[in-house]
């Protein structure tokens, strides 16, 4: 894909993040739709492409009532948001259709209006995972932890250093959901949830949900925010199965998708001003590191435990907070998109000064899926 | 109303083989003809080379400890907290999923790379599932 030809010009969340009570799921994805297309000074006739995760592009486009001639139903997990990001960037550029909005809720917290997820018996997780006590995330995603740990070398406390540095930007925005400031020990001594990790190793359970408006980089400079261009993308695949990973030291999905984005986008990871991984679990942050480029994984721990994450570091990372600390409504991706494009509009409660590049990272499943954007304001 | 119970594997025609295997005190592996590749979960093909030329081996039964987590909660239905769910890296080389007996279920005494043995636990008529324990001597 050609650099820069797309761009975001409306993205918000929904009014309220946390605990919603009074909302449906379904309303969510409106409530963000609704604040998305008044942030882009646009009606909802406006709108000819759709994409959505979990729920279905024509549940989403009925309830608007928007007629599109291009759809993306991809729900691949988390990261589904990037991927849609891709491919509305693909369409736009092919003539498909001129404005696209994605959006994501999930009741998460409250459960009003959620569909089930459930693991049929006969799929191959019912039958090779499911029986041996895996039962939601905690369980699952942090089981390639320990083996990256030991090939790596990597402490209890570096990862726990993860959720310290994220609760140190949540901090500064007044969105997040945990904003107290914790220490190592704090983390090490929170409740056990699944050995090795702990209660503040793991993401929040919330309500909210966000969405994106884009159309051609032409188009763009018309409308009332300042655009947030689009410089590179990638995505993939591995396995819906945690067991069944290639290796444990890495993610094959991160490393398809992270380098082809950088490649796309023609950048050296020095050129990167602002950088969000999507943190569903603490160890993710360390596997973006390393399968994304930045370092050898052997450094990822000491590079976060030694601050270079935190505010004032030289790498800014999940200035939001992150899914430890910001929100998690299941599906954290939306969010992390909507940081890069605060961070690219230079108005972001911990605004890093002068970002020009945004990398947005995110994972689908556990480790089963990956998308990366690459974002800039300077086209 | 009862308790609901532990997830249950519900085989397919493609997973049979494997399915009957454990019943029989068997852990059975696929391996192409064609490439040699051993690989799992099952499937009539090689998920190396395409090939459909597969046959079903009966597997040694050793392998080690790749990682795990020792879950504390929430438990899934049917588990006592906190137990190990461990991944089994299989002398044939593929992994899977399973837990951990006649072992105490802690991170001292749960060592990666240990060497670990398959053990079958029946849970009903139909269904035997493939455990690990640590291997004899
Ligand atoms: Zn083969």
């Amino acid at each position: 894909m050609r650099r820069n030809q797309v761009a975001v010009v409306g993205a918000a969340e929904t009014t309220e993040l946390g605990i919603i009570p009074n909302m449906s799921q379904i309303q969510l994805h409106a409530d963000a739709a609704l604040n998305a297309i008044a942030d882009a000074g646009l009606k909802l006739s406006d709108i000819d492409g759709i994409a959505t995760a979990v729920e279905t592009p024509q549940q989403i486009a009925h309830y608007l009532g928007i007629t599109p001639t291009w759809v993306d139903g991809t729900s691949v997990g988390g990261c589904s948001f990037m991927l849609h990001v891709r491919h509305a960037a693909a369409a736009i550029e092919a003539g498909l259709c001129k404005t696209v909005l994605i959006t994501h809720a999930e009741s998460g917290k409250s459960m009003i209006g959620k569909l089930p997820r459930s693991i049929p018996a006969d799929s191959l997780q019912g039958q090779f995972e499911a029986p041996f006590g895996v039962y939601g995330p905690p369980s699952m995603f942090p089981i390639p932890v320990l083996r990256y740990m030991k090939t790596y070398g990597i402490t209890h406390e570096q990862i726990a250093m993860v959720a310290v540095v994220q609760r140190e930007w949540a901090a500064k925005n007044p969105r997040a959901t945990m904003k107290d400031p914790i220490t190592v020990a704090d983390v090490l001594n929170s409740r056990m949830i699944a050995y090795p990790f702990r209660l503040l190793q793991c993401c929040l359970v919330t309500d909210g949900g966000g969405a994106l408006i884009l159309t051609s980089a032409d188009r763009a400079k018309d409308f009332p925010r300042k655009p947030v261009y689009i410089l590179g993308t990638g995505e993939s695949v591995e396995t819906p199965m945690v067991s069944q990973m290639e290796t444990f030291n890495s993610s094959r999905a991160f490393k398809v998708a992270g380098p082809t984005a950088f490649k796309e986008a023609g950048i050296t990871h020095k050129d990167v001003d602002h950088l969000m991984i999507y943190d569903a679990f603490a160890h993710l942050p360390l596997y973006g590191l390393g399968d994304l480029g930045f370092m050898p994984h052997e450094e990822t721990g000491k590079f976060i435990a030694d601050g270079n994450t935190r505010p004032g570091g030289k790498l800014p990372l999940n200035t939001n907070g992150g899914g430890l600390s910001y929100m998690h409504s299941g599906m954290y991706g939306m969010y992390a998109l909507q940081e890069s494009v605060r961070q690219m509009r230079g108005i972001a409660p911990a605004q890093v000064k002068d970002a020009k590049i945004s990398v947005c990272h995110g994972v689908g499943g556990m480790f089963a899926a990956s998308g990366t954007i690459i974002f800039t304001n300077e086209r | 109303m009862a308790e609901p119970a532990r997830a249950k594997p519900k085989p397919t025609p493609e997973t049979q083989y494997f399915w009957d295997g454990t019943q029989a005190g068997e852990l059975r592996l696929q391996r192409c003809d064609a490439c040699a590749n051993v690989y799992f979960p099952p499937r009539p093909f090689c998920p190396s080379c395409g090939s459909r030329k597969v046959s079903v081996f009966k597997a040694s039964g050793k392998g080690k400890l790749y990682s795990y987590v020792i879950n504390h909660r929430p438990a899934a239905p049917g588990f006592t907290p906190p137990y190990a769910i461990a991944v089994v890296e299989l002398d044939e080389g593929p992994r899977m999923m399973s837990n951990i007996i006649d072992c105490p279920q802690t991170p001292e005494a749960l060592e990666l790379d240990m060497k670990l043995e398959v053990a079958f636990e029946k849970l009903d008529d139909k269904i035997t599932l493939p455990m690990f324990r640590p291997a004899k001597g």
